[in-house]
């Protein structure tokens, strides 16, 4: 069955270096890895358009980025909130401030760092790991260079679905870990009898910034890209066989961590 | 028609072969031979353009392969069936999923279309009655078998195989054997095949190329090379005792 009808549509990529050819240790690595990272997300932007390619990756990756990572990440968020509210409470002993002010601290600081961050590094762990472990095996086991030997853009198959799977999900994510890790506040709150439910809601409405939602939605962003294209890439690339794909995974997550921080005091200095 | 025209590669400061040149008529079978870690997959993955060279070209049917933008290369790359050294099956998906899979995106067939030439194909490699297996299920020459089969599903121009008997008992190479000759014979597919197995070496190919010492050593018909004075190509035969 010749591909005289050719139903995937092959788009203009230039393909600047080949990403399939792994090449010794540079003097400078950092700068080569870096250079390689830019082109490969400069790849995967140009080759962005060839929808049909990657749907069904894309898909089915909203499903393991996102929906199964709810769990982990409700479990997170619900615990965070929980003991926020405990040590705020705990160091707020005085009669001169209200018990709505530790509603106001768990809410805020939940909206504005703790469940993007928390999130983020949770899921660096969670969707890092796994996108490259999944990258790098099927590097080393040569399934990479068959998808190109099949006249696959590999970069639009494997790369541009779980990066945009990123961008889609994790804001989804955020929100989830957001509302449960305020939830979890006002329910630890109750139960230990700190913090009265009116008292907390009370805290929580009068210092609400729709700009807060905004500023953590945007974090989310940032901070699932970082994930999805550093572990893309270092699955990517990966060599080495078993201990190549391990160290691959290990630098991803890593990588990611560092970069989530980063990014976190970069944009709170840019936004706030 | 594949001509390879004084190719170079190195990889940092090493050498791996230089002054490669050699011609592969159409319908054909080249067999690449040599030592471990001579480059020959290296070679092979030069001919579809997985890799670059340092110098020199790959011309199919005239076309320098090197020369082509990436949406020509990748049209081009689908003459081609490879069958790698592990097979490269998918493992997310089963063995007919591999099967189907190039079907499903170049080429505008139904399922039911798909269905049938993707039976076909498994039952020129006796595997009909694989059904949904995963691909963890599989021996290592039912794996090249599917790898065969999905190689060999768009009817390509070409198949490159990268030591397809490799780690499989004499019974299934021999399958395999009588299955790249069948592709050749039948199919008039060009084939180049990398094997240590000599046998395989006089069962399937018309051609040979002997890799040694960083460059092409011996390059002729098979019928040459059982008579060959080439010292170290006698002695890579001798290795493998087989009685000529």
């Amino acid at each position: 069955m010749r591909p005289k009808n050719n139903s995937l549509q092959i788009t203009s990529i230039p393909c600047i270096l080949p990403l399939t050819e792994r090449t010794q240790p540079h003097k400078m690595q950092v700068f080569y890895d870096f250079g390689r990272y830019c082109q490969l997300l400069y790849q995967a932007i140009r080759s962005s358009s060839e929808f049909k390619s990657y749907y069904r990756n894309f898909v089915s990756e909203m499903i393991k980025t996102g929906y199964d990572s709810l769990p982990i990440v409700i479990l997170a968020g619900a615990f965070t909130g929980a003991v926020l509210t405990i040590q705020t409470s705990y160091q707020l002993v005085s009669a001169f401030i209200p018990k709505s002010t530790i509603g106001a601290i768990v809410t805020q600081s939940l909206i504005i760092e703790l469940a993007a961050v928390i999130s983020g590094l949770v899921l660096a762990g969670r969707v890092g790991a796994r996108i490259a472990t999944e990258l790098g095996t099927m590097r080393v086991s040569e399934q990479i260079d068959a998808l190109e030997s099949m006249g696959f853009n590999s970069v639009s198959f494997l790369v541009v679905p779980r990066v945009l799977a990123g961008y889609v999900m994790f804001p989804i994510i955020y929100i989830a870990a957001a509302t449960t890790g305020v939830a979890g506040g006002l329910l630890a709150g109750i139960v230990t009898g700190q913090v009265p439910m009116a008292d907390f809601l009370l805290g929580a409405r009068t210092y609400f910034l729709p700009w807060d939602i905004i500023f953590g939605m945007t974090k989310s962003i940032v901070f699932g890209f970082i994930i999805t294209s550093i572990s893309c890439f270092k699955g990517y690339y990966a060599s080495g066989g078993a201990e190549g794909v391990g160290k691959s995974t290990t630098n991803a997550t890593v990588l990611s961590c560092i970069f989530i921080l980063l990014a976190d005091l970069l944009l709170a200095i840019i936004l706030l | 028609m594949i001509e390879i025209k004084n190719l170079k590669k190195s990889f940092g400061n090493n050498l791996v072969w230089e002054n490669v040149s050699l011609t592969v008529p159409d319908g054909e079978t080249l067999a690449i031979i040599g030592k471990s870690g001579c480059g020959k997959s290296v070679l092979l993955k030069h001919i579809n353009a997985l890799m670059t060279p340092d110098e020199g070209s790959v011309l199919i049917d005239g076309v320098n392969i090197f020369d082509l933008n990436y949406v020509d290369l990748r049209i081009t790359r689908q003459r081609f069936g490879v069958l790698f050294q592990g097979a490269a099956l998918f493992d997310s998906i089963t063995a007919y999923e591999n099967v189907a899979f190039p079907l499903r995106y170049f080429t505008s067939l139904k399922e039911p279309q798909i269905h049938n030439r993707v039976m076909t194909c498994l039952d020129m490699v006796n595997l009909a009655d694989i059904g949904q297996k995963g691909t963890a299920q599989l021996s290592g020459g039912m794996r090249k078998r599917v790898g065969l089969a999905r190689a060999i599903v768009l009817e390509p121009d070409y198949l490159l195989y990268d030591e397809p008997t490799s780690g499989l008992d004499p019974e299934t190479s021999n399958e395999i054997n009588e299955l790249i000759n069948h592709f050749s014979d039948n199919l008039n597919i060009t084939s180049i095949v990398i094997t240590h197995d000599m046998h395989s070496v006089l069962e399937i190919a018309d051609y040979a190329a002997f890799l040694d010492e960083q460059k092409l050593s011996w390059f002729g018909p098979i019928a040459e090379m059982t008579k060959t004075k080439h010292d170290r190509l006698n002695s890579f035969i001798r290795a493998s005792e087989y009685q000529i």
